[in-house]
Formats: C-alpha cells, structure tokens, sequence
C-alpha cells in the first residue's frame, strides 16, 4: 500500500497525456484526486505513529546492494507526506486555471506529479540509498520545472543554475551518505536513528558531517548557496508555490532533521547549524525587504524562512525543536497561500512589480482578504499559526545553549524586516492610490482561490486552537526529531513575557521600516547591485565561465585535430605508464642470450627485420607494400614452424588478402612525399624507439617471471572429451569460447557492411557525375 | 630464441608507431598493418615458443600424451588476425573515400570537421 502510495505519482504521470485528451480543461480537478486521496490515506496513518512510534514497511528492490523500497513513517515523515500530498491537491488545481490553455499543460502535469512523487518517495525513505535515488530525481523534475518555458533562455539558464547547484551539493551528499554508511554499518535511517553508536567520535564523522551539511545547505538554499532559489522563480507561479511551500528546499531541512538525533551534541554539526541557519535567515529578509518583484520578496522571505529552520535545528533544545516544526508547518500553509495569490495577482493584473500595484483590494476583494491573512502569518501576528510559530522561535533562540545572543539579534532584525516585507506583500498591491495596470483587474477563479483559502484558513485554525495537532502529529514529529518523547502544550496567549515584547518590537520596528520602504529603496538597490558583484551568485558565474575556459583550453591543445599530435601524446602516455610500472614492480633488464636457436631461425628473423625496415624507409608505395607482405610472410613461417599451424594458415591468406587490396586502393592515392620536416621525423622516431624499447623490456620481463600457471590445461585434456574435437586451438573457438567467436563475426560483419556501403557509395557518385 | 624475438618484436612496435605518426595517410595504413603482427608476435612470444608439438590430438586417441604448444594465445591471435584484417579493410576503403571528399592524403590538412 504505502510502495503504491509513493509510486502512484509516477504510474499517474504516464497517463496524463491520455486523461488530458479526456478531461481537457478540467484536467487539473482529476488529477487532484491523486494527491487529496494520498493526503486521506497518509491521514489514516496518523493513530498508528502519535505516540511516538515509527511504521517501517519493507520491499526488497535490489538485496544483493543493501538497497530496498523501505518505507519509514513517523512524526517528522508524516507530517512532511501530509504537507506534500495536501499542499499538492491544490497547486495541481491551482496550475489547472494558471496555465488553462497552455500548449503543454500535460507535459507540465507530467512532471509536475513525477515531482511529487519523488519528494513524497524521499521523506518515507528508509533506505539511504533510495533517499538519495529520490534526492536526485527531484533535482531532476524541478529542473525540468524551473525551464518548463524552455524557449526562455533565461528560464533554461535558472534552470541549469539550480540544477548545477542542487545536483552538484547532491554528488557531496552522496559522498556523506557512503561515509554515514561506512561509520554506522547500516543502509537505514530507522537503524541508524536506533543504535546508540557515537557517530561523532569516529574518525570519518567530521568529513561525513561536512558532506551531508553542503548536501543539505545546497537544496534548502542555506548561505552562500541562497541565490539558485530566487532564480527558480523563472519557473511558473504554481511549481513556486510547490518548491517554496512543502517540496524541494525543505528536503535540506527534511534530511537534517532527520539525521539530527543522531548527530546531537557535536559542536561541529549544531554550531554550522546555528551559524548558518542565522545568516540565512538575515540574509533572506534582507533581500526580501530590497527586492521589488513580488515573487523574488517571497522567495527570499522563503531564504529566511529556510534559514531559520535551519538555526533551530541547530539550537537544538525541545524549545526549539518544537518551534522546528511550527515554523515548518505555518510556512508551508502560508508560502504556498502567498505564492498562489501572488500568482493570482500577477495573472489578474499581468504585472509581478509591486511598485506597479496599488488599490487592488476594490477590483479584487476575496484575493485581498485571503492576502491579509497570509501576510499576517507571515509577519508572525495573532491569531494566526506564524504567531505562535515565532513566539517560539524566540522563546528557543533566547534558552538557546550557544550565542543566545547573536542568534537573538538576527532573529529580531530578521522578524524586524519580515513584518516590513508582509506589509509589501499585502499593503502596497490592495491600498494606497489605484494605478493602471497592465490588465483590468477582477478577482481570480475560484480553482486559483480555494488552495489558498483552505490554508489560511488551516493557518488560521491553528493559530485560534493550537493545542488540537499537538496529540495528533505534532508531539510525535517533535520527538522523532528530538530523539526522545517530548510533550508539547502550544497556546496562542502566553501571557505577557520576553517574546511577547519582542514580537512588539519587531511590529513597531516592521511598520516603520515599512513606511520609509520608498524612501530606502534606492539606497538598498544600489548596495545590492554594488554587493552582487561579489557576492556568490558572482562567484557561481566566474566558475561556470572558468569551467568552459578550461574546457576551450584543452580542447585547444588536446583536441586540434591533427591525428600525430593525439598519437603522440596517446603512445606517450601509454608506454610511459608502462614503464614506469615496469620499472617500479620489476626493473629493467636486457639479456642477450641468444644460444637456444637454430641459424633458420635467425634467418626468419633477418628477414622480419629486413622487411619492416625497408618498409619503413622506401620512397615506393609498391615497395612498401611489398616489403610488408614479406613481414607478413615471415611472422607466418613463426607461426608454422613454432608450432601453431592454423596461424600459419589464417596469416598467410590474411596478408595475401592485405596485399592485393593495398594494391587495388591505395595506388588511386598520391606517391609518398616528404611532409614532415627533420625535426618532426627525428621526434616521431624518438618517441617510437622509446615505445619500441619499452615493449623489449616488457616482453623480457614477462619471459623471466611467470605469476600464474596457464589456464591451458583445462582445454586440452577436455577438448576430446567435451567437445569431441582433436584440434585444440578450433575447440577454443567455436566450442569453449564461442560467444566471443560470435562477437567477431559480428565485428567481420559490421566491416563488410561499411566497406560494401562506402564502395556502394562511391559508385553513385561517379553515376551521378 | 625467444629473447631475440623480444627485440624483433621491439622493432616492429617502433617501425609501427614512426609509420604512424607520419603524415601521410598511406604510412599511417602501412603502420596500422606493422602494429597488428606486432601484437600477434608478442602475444605468440611471450606464452612461449615450443619447436613441432602442435595443440593437435593424435588420430586414434583421445588425449595428448607429452607437452604441446599452448593453444589458448593461438585461439587469441587467431581472432585479432581476422579482426585485424576486417579493421583493415574499413580503413582503407574509408581513406579512399576520404581522400576522394576531402582531396589530400596528407593527415594534418583533414583536421576539420565540415570537409
């Protein structure tokens, strides 16, 4: 059930373009079907984990590997597969009416439920291995969701930007994962959260932990890694709204979390956390509150949210792992509602300028009330879930174990800038004077409100009775977190105390920042484009452009074009290797014993010698290939009179064969003439002798010492009897070996097609003439 | 016998390789030839040479009573001569053409693609 549950998001992709010709226009409401009935059945789940214990369904994929479609459900995952499944229902409705009449709606529904898919595959892994098989696939489909409009070429370059980041943290993380496996001996996560191993005390911990944190800083977009997501944003509002809310940049924070119980209390791994998850967070609201397009403010306010869950993971006491997850929730509820309203703003009005939008809220009422809600979750004010999402945040970052105080200041200054960038959100579009913009306005349909709707209200719900998820999944999502059983008791009202006070700060502080926006706006975009250039967006570029300089260089001295320089380098690579493991394994040594011959036998060899040396040197092609006919001929009399018959017999048809055809093609070729210059051929015959004597050498060294006894014998005491033949070296052939005898006729076959179809070929062309 | 095969052997390669960095495409075939009997007489050498004991079982019986010639580098050699010879072939019915599209037989002048 739960392997279906997971695949049914693949198996369903493979029927769109089928369903799209039947459902047509409605085919966002069907295919929404998939995702609300995954949220049912992953609901029905919930009794069976709230009391802290984890479900692990088991399916063998591939056991000789250690991999398996093992499936782990518990808190954490629960909630990460309800928001995914939930969240998913309404974007596919959502991007029904978003994208009605696009040309390629169904290719877009096609990756849109692949991408699902592989998230929901990646929070129930219980397998490392199929963890990151899911890891990856997401990086995938996301790119090919960024560049759904490939005929943008900034949209392909985003694209690639987030996949060359995403995939490249995930080839780290891959390094992580092999390294985990290594210190803990196991391929799961359900085992490894289990053992009591101290995993920070083995001597691979450090480069594991380093790993596994650029893994996950690179796909939650974490500091200096921010800038792919607000590029992500060339993608279509609906796959935003996706990425941003419940998918991919919280499959980071999903891994960390998870692996958190085991890794707890390392300095190394909480104190990255903490460092980074704040500077994310200040960076992101920074950006947010300097930014314009109102899908680049949510994105980056996404950065902050990113950053701070991030911190929180890191602070790591129960404070603030509860906090972990209400922040966690309420952003998903409120991203993806404030994406899709965005979205309904920019297809409504046809501009994402914020600048541009004013006295909205007459034109388009609903969208503007559902706005207010959102954005007050967002900026953290009652009674919405944000609220008590933030009131804990501070709560746990003022008992946090280390920094308390810096980690206090750029919680502030973050929720200072956030408050601001709410009022953007929903002030500056609905209110103040009404400008034209580039389309009349109206509200948006109703399959583009309801998802959004339905959040608010879920954020709302949450914010009024924060006790009600508490039994249900919130408790046991904290503790698999945690470690260990934790009790929560959430409640709007607290009653007047530190984080109270400090919410009102931030409120007072917001509102003024917010008012003075227009004023600071110049400011902040120059230092922006002035920061830009050095910032690691800038650093990204340089080393893309390096990449291909490198490239252009190499190709430039290894790849010109002219046959003897790759000949060169490849024979000196080659026979250098060659000798240097010769000469370190078993030294150079000549022998010049040459008494065990008869004086026949040295007159083949003169004549090999003769022939090849004429060959070499002659002015005459016919010469040439003469002289090479008489080599051929005389490694055939080696053949016959060492014992070996059927050479002797292939390799005197053989070279009769070369010769007449030699003959009959090449003499349509110009004579010989001198191109090289001295230098050239002096060089060329250099590296040949040193090719040549390396060769001497290895064939001395591999006459004087023999490791293994020759496999031989087999065949020649079984060829009569298995095979009932009494020539050995045919036995070899067509019986014991005769697989590869097969392959060869394919490789004689192959040629005799190439050669038949250039002859062929030559011959239309003289037709044609 | 077999050491002085090494040297014979070490001339082959060097006369191959020289042959085939020269420019011209015919020494590059000529080359290509030298370095396929080459590697056939490496191969023979090196497993050994034995004088008139053919990997042949005897009319009448049923197994080979003494020592023979190893068959297992000659069923190898057997393959490379043939595949050797078909690679050959292909080469040189592709420089003809070659050299009839592009109109040089000299190597470094066939360095571009669009020719």
């Amino acid at each position: 059930m739960m392997l279906l549950a997971v695949l049914s998001g693949f198996l369903l992709a493979v029927a769109v373009p089928a369903l799209y010709r039947v459902a047509g226009r409605h085919i966002g409401w069907v295919l929404a079907l998939l995702p609300a009935l995954l949220t049912a059945y992953f609901a029905s789940l919930i009794p069976a984990i709230s009391g802290g214990e984890s479900l692990l369904i088991r399916n063998q994929w591939m056991p000789g590997l250690g991999v398996s479609l093992d499936f782990m459900v518990d808190g954490l995952s629960l909630v990460f597969a309800l928001l995914i499944s939930g969240i998913g229902t309404f974007i596919l409705i959502y991007a029904g009416s978003y994208l009605k009449g696009h040309k390629d709606l169904a290719r877009f529904y096609v990756v849109m439920l692949s991408f699902m898919a592989s998230m929901l595959g990646l929070v129930l892994s219980d397998n490392l291995i199929t963890f990151f098989v899911f890891w990856e696939l997401t990086s995938i489909t996301s790119y090919m969701l960024i560049g759904f409009n490939h005929e943008d070429a900034e949209a392909r370059k985003c694209a690639l930007q987030g996949l060359f980041v995403t995939a490249g943290g995930g080839l780290v993380l891959m390094a992580g994962l092999i390294l985990l496996i290594f210190i803990t001996g196991s391929y799961s996560f359900s085992e490894i959260l289990a053992s009591d191993l101290a995993i920070h005390e083995h001597g691979y911990y450090t480069a594991a932990a380093v790993c596994i944190l650029v893994g996950a800083f690179t796909k939650s977009a974490q500091v200096p890694f921010h800038f792919w997501l607000p590029n992500a944003m060339a993608a279509p509002t609906p796959v935003s709204a996706y990425l941003h809310s419940a998918t991919m940049v919280k499959a980071g924070v999903y891994l960390l979390a998870r692996l958190n119980s085991s890794m707890d209390g390392d300095a190394l791994w909480s104190n990255s956390l903490m460092f980074f998850g704040a500077a994310t967070m200040f960076t992101g609201a920074y950006l947010a509150f300097s930014s314009t397009g109102i899908k680049k403010v949510l994105a980056y306010s996404t950065v902050m949210a990113l950053g701070t869950l991030t911190m929180l993971i890191g602070a790591g006491t129960e404070k603030a792992i509860i906090a972990f997850v209400c922040v966690l929730v309420a952003h998903s509820l409120y991203k993806g509602a404030l994406f899709m309203l965005a979205g309904a703003l920019d297809h409504e009005t046809g501009t994402k300028d914020i600048t541009k939008m004013g006295g909205l809220r007459r034109s388009m009422p609903r969208t503007a009330l559902i706005t207010c809600m959102a954005a007050l979750s967002l900026a953290g004010l009652p009674p919405l879930f944000g609220f008590v999402a933030k009131e804990l945040m501070f709560e746990s970052v003022l008992n946090s174990p280390a920094w308390s105080w810096g980690l206090l200041a750029a919680a502030v200054a973050s929720s200072i800038l956030v408050v601001a960038v709410a009022g953007l959100v929903f002030l500056k579009p609905f209110f103040g004077p009404a400008r034209t913009t580039p389309r009349q306005p109206h509200d948006a349909p109703f399959a583009m409100l309801i998802g959004p709707a339905v959040l608010t209200l879920l954020a709302l719900i949450l914010g009024v009775a924060p006790f009600l998820p508490a039994p249900l999944v919130l408790d046991a999502a904290v503790s698999s977190v945690y470690g260990s059983g934790v009790q929560t008791a959430l409640a709007l009202w607290h009653g007047v105390n530190v984080p109270l006070i400090l919410s009102g700060i931030s409120l007072l502080a917001g509102s003024l920042l917010f008012v003075a926006w227009q004023r600071l706006h110049p400011t902040l975009h120059a230092v922006n484009t002035a920061g830009g250039r050095v910032g690691p967006e800038a650093g990204y570029f340089r080393f893309m452009l390096g990449i291909t300089q490198i490239a252009s260089w190499q190709t430039r001295v290894l790849q010109n074009g002219v046959l003897g320089v790759y000949l060169l380098i490849l024979v000196l690579v080659t026979f250098g290797l060659t000798g240097y493991t010769l000469f370190t394994r078993h030294g150079f040594q000549l022998d010049f014993d040459f008494s065990n011959g008869y004086f026949y036998e040295f007159g083949i060899a003169l004549l090999i010698v003769a022939a090849t040396v004429f060959a070499s040197v002659t002015r005459s092609r016919l010469g040439s290939v003469a002289s090479v006919g008489v080599l051929g001929f005389g490694v055939a009399l080696i053949f016959i009179h060492f014992s070996a018959p059927d050479l002797g017999i292939t390799q005197l048809l053989v070279e009769t064969l070369t010769v007449i055809l030699l003959v009959l093609v090449l003499f349509k070729l110009p004579p010989f003439v001198n191109l090289s210059s001295p230098w050239e051929r002096y060089r060329d015959l250099t590296v040949a002798v040193f090719a040549g004597a390396i060769m001497t050498l290895l064939m001395l060294a591999a006459l004087d010492i023999q490791y293994f006894d020759s496999i031989s014998s087999y065949y020649i005491e079984n060829s009569y009897g298995l095979a009932f033949g009494k020539n050995i070296v045919n036995v070899i052939l067509v019986d014991f070996r005769q697989l590869d005898t097969l392959g060869e006729i394919f490789v004689l076959g192959l040629a005799a097609m190439g050669v038949y179809s250039m002859v062929k070929l030559r011959a239309e062309d003289q037709h044609k003439a | 016998m077999e050491t002085l095969m090494a040297y014979v052997v070490g001339l082959l390669f060097t006369a191959s390789i020289y042959m085939m960095l020269r420019r011209s495409i015919v020494k590059l075939v000529i080359g290509l030839i030298i370095l396929s009997n080459a590697a056939n007489l490496l191969i023979f050498v090196v497993a050994g040479l034995t004088r008139g004991a053919p990997p042949l079982i005897p009319e009448g019986a049923s197994e080979i009573a003494g020592s023979v010639a190893d068959p297992l580098p000659q069923a190898l050699i057997l393959t490379a001569i043939v595949i050797a010879f078909s690679v050959l072939a292909f080469a040189v019915v592709l420089i003809r053409r070659a050299y009839e599209v592009v109109g040089t037989d000299d190597l470094d002048k066939m360095k571009d693609t669009d020719t």
